[in-house]
Order: structure tokens, then C-alpha cells, then sequence
């Protein structure tokens, strides 16, 4: 692989010679051709998607549905119809927590991990609140990792859900979703799977994993913002009512009774986001033109480098586990002495970007007893320079903040 | 410019604040949170016939956050109510980028902090202390 001629793909990168992109966990730079596809849409097929009937009209329907298929090969569905294009991996959790979480009743459970974002711990609390459910958290341990003996003993006869993220935003561990999805359907659970750290950086196989739900949002893959998926199995989203109501997600209307649509489209009420699904596609064929394994491995190793130069630095202590290969190219650290939001100053000064703050996980941050943390995290087209940058800069900060050594 | 902006004021007020410390007779306190960045502090003041006769703060956040709490207590303590809240407003105006000379000698450090008036994602730790003291003078004496 010739990764020095894949970063050239991204002009963001080309624009700015002199910054080093270290928050890839955030948001995802986006190659030429992604950019280019979302500007096709508009210059040669833009028409509203699933009205109209002429030519244009079909074209851009043509396109929003292949651009399904395409997601579905990806993450291997069975169904095209098991993909939901929503707007990011938030409002896919929110669709399953306002309508498979429905049917909950007082008494039932609810479990979800401490290593959660909020965008699948906020959604169950409220749901909780909603529905007299209790929401139960199982807490991962100082490595990081949430064991098969913890889960067992949070999951009893009333829990009906399970939600927990594939790979965690701060500590870049990875949970053990197979195991535990067989765990809950012996449970009669249902589960679902977080996938926004997991599916740009490792291969995802539906059918490997047998989730009843997956959430993903594009834009952390290279996919415009504002475009993100939802898979869920078939007989369950048929089973569920509709999340947002509106156009295009109806069958038969009269004044006072509706009638919903067959799926997908049961779930994309309005006017969808075609040239974005588009966009994600092309990104989708990016990621698989270099292939899946091959970036995996290249993160790997920049994972194993950065952990190695970051580790010899003075004062500072990398959450989570003490082995590179369980961080997935995400470093959570803190510096002795200097908060989190002044180490992410003084290296923008540097030309760096990095993250700081409570990184959307506050429950998580109240269990390792720190209101804020600084956090690198790394994709493919980043290089060893890169990471050299970030090293030697963190060397400097605690002098440039006051401190003797 | 952020380089800069870590000058000794700051880099000292952070790091040896005078008036990080708990206030057992303090008669004001209230707390004031950034949520969206972690910082959270409480600001602890003794007023006695509307003078600042004593105050402190307590809690975490930025060197930024901290060392503003720590400057503006240095320079509120001592002051009747009301030139405490000029001074604020004056110190706010000085990060909108609207305030004048003269106005600045009276900030004395609290003018080390202009540079953050061009750096909009500090401003929010820059004035959490002198929110939390508007908020708090401004409120009915209970």
C-alpha cells in the first residue's frame, strides 16, 4: 500500500501542510471523490427521491437506493431494506430507544455500559424515565474492558435491552459484541450494537456479530455530515411504530388514520439526504478500493508507534489499557499538572489538533474520577511524523505552562 | 499567539493562586460550570454594608479559568459592590474586544487576559469567574 499516495486523496490535508490531524475520532477528513460524488448528485441527478415520475425523479432514486445497497454489502445485511439512512449514529440510537423502547414496562431493564457516549446513554435514560423501565450500567474495568463474569452478572430475567458501543471513544477498547449479543438473545434481549468507532476502522459483519441493531454515522468514515445508518433486522423494524412522521413514510392517509409505508421508508420521513447516502457509498467504495483489512492493519501500526512515543513522555498517563493494540488508534491521556484544555491550546498553537474535554462521556469520566481528558486518535492517511509532531510538543508543555521540568 | 498568551501572569496565577482556598465566613457563594468543558468553580465572597471585605474560589478547570477567578478576587476584594460590577463589565467588554484605554489600566492583570477576545473557544473559561460574581452581586440579598 502506498499510503503516501492515499493522504494525497484528501484535499484538507493538501490545504494544510502544516496541521496535524489528530482528532479522527471526532470527524473523518474526506477524500476528493467523496466530495465529487455529493457535487454529481446535484450537477446531474438531484430531483426528489421517491416522488415524481419522470426521468430525473427516478434517476435520484435510482441513485439514493443503490447507495442502500451498497451499505448493506458493506456491513453484510441480508436485506437492502434492513438499512435506514438517517443523520448520524445519534438519531439512529434515538429511533430504536423512542420505538423498540416503547414497548418497555415498568419493571424492565435496560442495560447499557459506563464507557457509553451520550448519544447511547441519554437516549435509554430518558427512555427509562419514560416508560418506568430501570436503567442498569455495567462498568468496564481499569483496563477498560467490561468482562463475559460482569455482563452476566448485569444481565437478569428483566432486561429487554441491551445497548453498548463496539469500540469506545475514549478508550478505544473493544468490546466483545459477539458474546454478548449471544448472551441477551438467551435472555430474550434485544441488542444493539455502537457501532460509530468500530465500522471505519475494523471490518463489521452483521451476520458474524448477529446484532439486532447497529448504528453508524458517516462522517466519522470519510461521508459527508449529516448522513448516518441504522441497521436493524427485518422482523423487528417491522414490528415497530415510526419514529418521525411526515412525507414519503406513509401508505394511505385520511383525517383522522394513517397507514405507514413498507420499510425502509416507514423510517425516513421528509425528504431524505440522497446526495449524502450517495457520498457515503463513495466513501464505502474508497474504504473497500484500499481494503478493509489492509486499513486495519495500517492503524494498527501507527496505533503501536504513537503508544510507544507518547508512553516515554514525562508526566503523562494514558488511560485505559497498557497494551497499543486495545487502544484501536485512540489515546485518552492526561498530563500531570496541566488541564486538558490548556495541553489542546498549546498544541493548536503547534499546528495539532487534538480533543479535549469530556469527549460526549461524562458518565465515563465520572468512574475514572477526571472531569476532562486530552485525547489523540489516529486513521490511516496520518503519518509517523505526525505522531513524532505530537510528541514533541507534549514535551514542551508543562515548561510552557510554568512548570521547572 | 497562544504561545504568547501563556505568559508568566497567567502561567503564576494558575499555578500559585493566592485565592483558591474555602472562605468559612463568607455570607455569598455560587457555583459556575461550563458544562460543555468541565470547568466548575465556586466563588465564596464576605459583604459587609455592600463592601467586598473578603473572597475565594474553590474548584477545577483551564489555567485560563482558574487564573481569571484568581485575578479578578485580587482585584474585587476591598471594593464596594458596585465598582466590583463596573469592573466586570468592563472585563467583559474586554474580551468582546470593546473597552478603552483607560478602562484597561483599571483591570491591572485582568488585562492579561485581552488575548483570549481573539480566541472565541476560551472565552467561555475567561469569564466564568466574573459571570459567576455579576450573577451573584446581581441577586436580591437573601
Amino acid at each position: 500500500m502506498n499510503w503516501n499516495e492515499i493522504r494525497e486523496d484528501f484535499p484538507l490535508l493538501k490545504n494544510y501542510p502544516d496541521v496535524a490531524y489528530l482528532d479522527n475520532a471526532a470527524t473523518l477528513q474526506k477524500p476528493n471523490c467523496v466530495i465529487e460524488r455529493e457535487k454529481q448528485f446535484y450537477l446531474t441527478e438531484n430531483a426528489n427521491p421517491l416522488r415524481g415520475l419522470y426521468q430525473l425523479a427516478v434517476t435520484a432514486t435510482d441513485a439514493y437506493e443503490k447507495a442502500r445497497e451498497t451499505v448493506r454489502d458493506f456491513i453484510h445485511a441480508k436485506h437492502t431494506e434492513e438499512i435506514i439512512f438517517t443523520r448520524n449514529a445519534s438519531e439512529s440510537l434515538n429511533l430504536v430507544s423512542y420505538t423498540w423502547g416503547s414497548f418497555l414496562k415498568e419493571g424492565d431493564e435496560i442495560l447499557i455500559s459506563t464507557m457509553e457516549h451520550h448519544s447511547n446513554l441519554i437516549p435509554w435514560q430518558q427512555a427509562a424515565k419514560r416508560t418506568g423501565a430501570r436503567l442498569v450500567y455495567i462498568a468496564c474495568n481499569e483496563e477498560g474492558f467490561i468482562t463475559e463474569e460482569a455482563f452476566k452478572s448485569a444481565l437478569t430475567d428483566r432486561t429487554r435491552i441491551v445497548s453498548m458501543t463496539h469500540i469506545s471513544n475514549v478508550l478505544g477498547t473493544r468490546n466483545d459484541i459477539r458474546r454478548f449479543a449471544q448472551l441477551a438473545h438467551e435472555k430474550d434481549a434485544v441488542f444493539i450494537c455502537d457501532g460509530a468507532q468500530s465500522v471505519p476502522h475494523i471490518s463489521v459483519n452483521i451476520q458474524d456479530l448477529d446484532v439486532d441493531f447497529l448504528s453508524f454515522s458517516g462522517h466519522k468514515m470519510g461521508a459527508p455530515m449529516g448522513i448516518g445508518v441504522l441497521y436493524g433486522k427485518k422482523e423487528l423494524l417491522e414490528k415497530m411504530p415510526p419514529f418521525l412522521f411526515g412525507g414519503e413514510m406513509i401508505e394511505y392517509v385520511t383525517r383522522d388514520e394513517a397507514t405507514w409505508a413498507e420499510l425502509p421508508h416507514k423510517f425516513e420521513a421528509g425528504t431524505v439526504n440522497a446526495a449524502g447516502a450517495c457520498a457515503l457509498a463513495e466513501a464505502i467504495r474508497f474504504y473497500q478500493s484500499i481494503g478493509m483489512n489492509h486499513i486495519e492493519e495500517r492503524e494498527s501500526e501507527l496505533g503501536s508507534f504513537a503508544f510507544e512515543q507518547l508512553r516515554r513522555i514525562p508526566h503523562l498517563k494514558i488511560l485505559g489499557s497498557s497494551k497499543a493494540a486495545d487502544h484501536h488508534g485512540i489515546f485518552t491521556f492526561l498530563l500531570e499538572g496541566v488541564h486538558p484544555h490548556d495541553i489542546a491550546e498549546i498544541l493548536s498553537a503547534d499546528g495539532i489538533c487534538i480533543r479535549a474535554g469530556h469527549h460526549c462521556a461524562q458518565v465515563l469520566m465520572q468512574q475514572l474520577k477526571t472531569p476532562s481528558t486530552a485525547r489523540a486518535s489516529l486513521a490511516f492517511y496520518n503519518t509517523e511524523e505526525e505522531i513524532i509532531r505530537l510528541a514533541e510538543s507534549l514535551k514542551t508543555v508543562r515548561r510552557r505552562m510554568g512548570y521547572a521540568d | 499567539m497562544p504561545t504568547n498568551f501563556y505568559r508568566e501572569i497567567i502561567n503564576d496565577h494558575n499555578l500559585h493562586p493566592g485565592n483558591k482556598h474555602t472562605l468559612e465566613n463568607a455570607n455569598l457563594t455560587l457555583r459556575g460550570v461550563n458544562p460543555s468543558c468541565g470547568d466548575d468553580i465556586t466563588l465564596l465572597l464576605r459583604v459587609e454594608d455592600d463592601q467586598i471585605t473578603d473572597g475565594a474560589y474553590t474548584g477545577d478547570g483551564c489555567a485560563i479559568s482558574q487564573a481569571s477567578a484568581d485575578i479578578m478576587l485580587d482585584l474585587v476584594i476591598g471594593r464596594s459592590k458596585e465598582e466590583a460590577l463596573r469592573l466586570a463589565d468592563i472585563f467583559l467588554r474586554m474580551i468582546k474586544g470593546s473597552v478603552s484605554d483607560e478602562e484597561m489600566e483599571e483591570l491591572e492583570e485582568a488585562g492579561a487576559l485581552i488575548d483570549v477576545s481573539h480566541m472565541p473557544a476560551r472565552v467561555k473559561c475567561a469569564v466564568l469567574g466574573w459571570h459567576t460574581l455579576e450573577n451573584m452581586l446581581k441577586l436580591p440579598e437573601s
